[in-house]
């Protein structure tokens, strides 16, 4: 692609009401970071919900993590979160370059990886709703008793449940919707819309990602690990 | 020049297109601000129309109007209505927005479309707020204290929280579009110590929005889902702690009371200096105690729980924080003060106002230190004196400075004036009206009337008839205002450019601007408020 043709097509993208590509590029950038501290003080109003009520209820935390988190499926869907955050990383990179499929590839792949992390965590839930461990009317978890009989769960077992599902289920939702984003920003893509000198939707969408993968690498230990695998 | 009609109709923002489809898709952003204008306008009426039952029944001590019930809605949804739907979005939204990039030089905002999404998402909320009323509307107080929303009303709690939980976007989109846009848009020559106050202050907003109301967000939605389920993490019965929402409730909604204020305090910066025709006094201290008011604001939430069983050493440095809150906001109004001292003031309408704010928000502000001392709160708590120093805060403070900057503002956002004595005759009539209405709730408040009853002992009938007849009289003064405004869009004086003679780089523009603000972007080589060089009055145009 010749010199001033690339000009123009950087001069397209550039809005009205902005003076210089550099003005834009900086200004969405700068936009997505505070919309992610905003993200942060949402999920931080439930951090401090787990803090408080782990410190009140230390046994039935550690409990509940040691017997009814599946460890595996939350390590394996740790280690599909961070190799989808090298593929986006990767396609940042890429698009940098001005290789334009090989950023819509790995943004593909990307999804795919999220959509894999969306197919474990829905077999978790699945594999708590049958073992009783949803709070609310789907209640019905029981504790083992030393001699092998049971007994219902007390009810600040539901506290943890609660957390655990508002807390992955509102991440998941995060998941979601990026996973839509970067499907659109990889078709885009692959029609050769982003180039070298714009393609700051690329960098944005994959700075939202990673933050939907920092969350989890909180969320993971919080809730998999405190009873120390 | 004082004709009926524009000389040569230039070309502007208003008429650069026309019909309904160009105000509903539009993305200039001083279309959204007029947008906003309308709906906030009209919310606040419905507000306001809350108020007014609410003085009419506490005119006779016994319970004679409405029901225990019905009261608990009216003032639910007074308190609703007027903080989430006229007073977050008042000033930020329409001045704000207005006038942000215009005085730093810019085309418009950083992002024109977020701007337009923030409004829908305004009515969006608004619209179910509507809804919530004519259902029946709610009945928790605007505070939606937790296990009451969450077990036991009957009313539509999930839907008035579901509206809020929406507003909250637009709030915050609001924020991140001033933030990043003051970041990134400001003009050649425009540095941060060159900036305006409204500017700054309107920074230390943005700041307390972004931050503050993501955690608003996801506490209605855990009340929501606690409805839903019946059960959740405020709930006694599994092990929950319902002083858990009151803490996450108030490091929002306290926070949310400098949302409200700082604006104002925006303002009144512009206003005084220019009717003063001097420089600001103290320019660095004004734009840090706004930064300040933000970082502390968040900090000193508990002093709403200090009977709510919260401990005792929680409480003692709540309320030595909540001293500390008070120190910036004490720095502006020595430095306003200090501005008008040996100012040449002239008292058109929008310093009328201005000097309404300053006295009222000083006692709004004194009243606020009573109830950060521990040794006064817990015999005043849930009292009249809560409500009278809140309503000195949010209505003697933030909607008389809202008040100033709409009738300073006026000329540019429509090209024409607004008629002189009838703006002076409205701001006598809210000052008087408003101190009628709420200097008699402290004396009630500290004789021992509760907030939230329909009925009361019948000795303190004489001082709520006063209360009563105040806000009658404050009803007056704010449909003037509506009245004649709306008038002088067809009938009102027309302006000029500049009709304050005021500095700022909105007033260097054309009134009412072009789509683009001004013709070419401009370079700033002075610094804010150089009335040294402007004329040593105030022009009055007729």
């Amino acid at each position: 692609m010749s010199a001033s043709t690339t000009e123009a097509v950087a001069q397209h993208a550039l809005r009205h009401h902005f003076a210089t590509m550099e003005q834009q590029r900086e200004s969405t950038t700068l936009g997505m970071w505070i919309f992610l501290v905003t993200e942060i003080m949402f999920f931080g109003g439930l951090f401090t919900a787990y803090l408080v009520y782990r410190t009140a209820y230390p046994d039935v935390w550690e409990y509940c993590s040691r017997h009814h988190m599946e460890f595996k499926l939350g390590t394996l869907n740790t280690v599909i979160l961070l190799c989808s955050s090298l593929t986006v990383a990767l396609s940042v990179h890429a698009i940098q370059m001005g290789q334009k499929k090989l950023t819509a590839i790995l943004l593909f792949v990307t999804v795919l990886m999220g959509l894999g992390f969306l197919g474990i965590k829905s077999i978790e839930y699945h594999n708590h709703y049958v073992e009783g461990s949803v709070p609310g009317p789907w209640w019905h978890m029981e504790i083992e008793r030393p001699d092998g009989t049971h007994y219902p769960a007390p009810h600040q077992y539901q506290l943890f449940f609660y957390l655990y599902f508002v807390m992955t289920g509102l991440h998941a939702l995060h998941v979601t919707i990026g996973v839509v984003a970067l499907a659109i920003i990889a078709l885009w893509s692959w029609q050769g819309k982003y180039t070298r000198e714009y393609h700051n939707p690329v960098h944005i969408t994959g700075l939202y990602w990673h933050f939907v993968d920092l969350v989890w690498i909180f969320l993971f230990p919080l809730l998999y690990l405190i009873a120390g695998k | 020049m004082a004709s009926m009609d524009l000389p040569i109709e230039r070309e502007n923002y208003l008429n650069a297109n026309y019909g309904i489809k160009s105000w509903l898709l539009t993305t200039d952003h001083k279309r959204i601000a007029i947008l906003y204008l309308i709906s906030i306008t009209a919310m606040f009426f419905i507000g306001g129309f809350f108020a007014t039952m609410i003085r009419l029944e506490l005119l006779t001590p016994a319970g004679d109007m409405m029901t225990s019930d019905t009261y608990n809605k009216m003032f639910s949804m007074h308190g609703i209505v007027m903080v989430f739907f006229f007073l977050i979005p008042s000033i930020p939204a329409t001045l704000g927005n207005f006038l942000i990039p215009m005085m730093i030089g810019a085309k418009d905002l950083a992002f024109p479309r977020i701007n337009l999404l923030s409004w829908y998402i305004y009515i969006v909320s608004a619209g179910m707020m509507v809804y919530v009323i004519l259902n029946g509307g709610v009945d928790t107080g605007w505070t939606f204290y937790t296990p009451f929303s969450t077990m036991y009303s009957n009313s539509n709690v999930m839907l008035a929280g579901i509206a809020i939980f929406i507003n909250g976007f637009s709030s915050i989109l609001t924020g991140l579009n001033f933030i990043v846009t003051l970041h990134r848009m400001r003009a050649p020559g425009m540095t941060w110590s060159r900036l305006p106050l409204f500017c700054w202050s309107h920074y230390a907003t943005s700041v307390i929005q972004v931050l503050g109301t993501p955690v608003i967000a996801i506490t209605l939605a855990l009340v929501a889902i606690e409805r839903v389920w019946h059960i959740g993490i405020f709930d006694p019965k599994v092990g929950g702690d319902p002083v858990l929402f009151q803490h996450m409730f108030w490091f929002y909604s306290h926070p949310a009371v400098y949302i409200m204020i700082l604006p104002s305090m925006a303002v009144m910066s512009e206003v005084i200096t220019c009717f003063s025709r001097k420089r600001i006094f103290g320019y660095n201290f004004v734009a840090l105690a706004s930064i300040a008011i933000a970082v502390l604001g968040f900090l000193v939430w508990a002093h709403h729980m200090f009977v709510a069983g919260i401990s005792a050493y929680a409480a003692v440095v709540f309320s030595l924080l909540s001293y500390f809150v008070a120190v910036p906001s004490a720095i502006k109004v020595f430095n306003w003060s200090a501005t008008m001292y040996k100012g040449n003031i002239s008292l058109q309408t929008p310093m009328l106002y201005a000097f309404g704010f300053i006295g009222l928000f000083t006692m709004g502000g004194m009243t606020g230190l009573f109830l950060a001392c521990l040794g006064i709160d817990p015999h005043v708590t849930d009292t009249y004196f809560v409500v009278a120093h809140f309503h000195f805060i949010m209505v003697g403070g933030a909607v008389m400075a809202y008040l100033a900057g709409i009738h300073f503002w006026w000329p540019k956002m429509t090209g024409r004036m607004y008629p002189e004595p009838w703006g002076k005759l409205a701001a006598g009539l809210v000052f008087a009206g408003f101190n009628l209405t709420f200097l008699p709730q402290f004396v009630l408040g500290y004789v021992g009337m509760p907030r939230r009853y329909h009925a009361y002992a019948p000795e303190f009938q004489v001082l709520n008839v006063l209360s009563s007849a105040g806000a009658s009289i404050l009803a007056v003064g704010y449909l003037l205002p509506l009245v004649y405004l709306l008038w002088s869009l067809r009938y009102g004086p027309v302006a000029g450019d500049n009709p304050w003679a005021a500095q700022g780089l909105e007033w260097k523009t054309t009134s009412p601007p072009p789509t683009f603000n001004f013709d070419e972007t401009p370079v700033v080589t002075w610094e804010a408020y150089e009335y040294e060089n402007m004329p040593k009055e105030v022009p009055v145009v007729s």
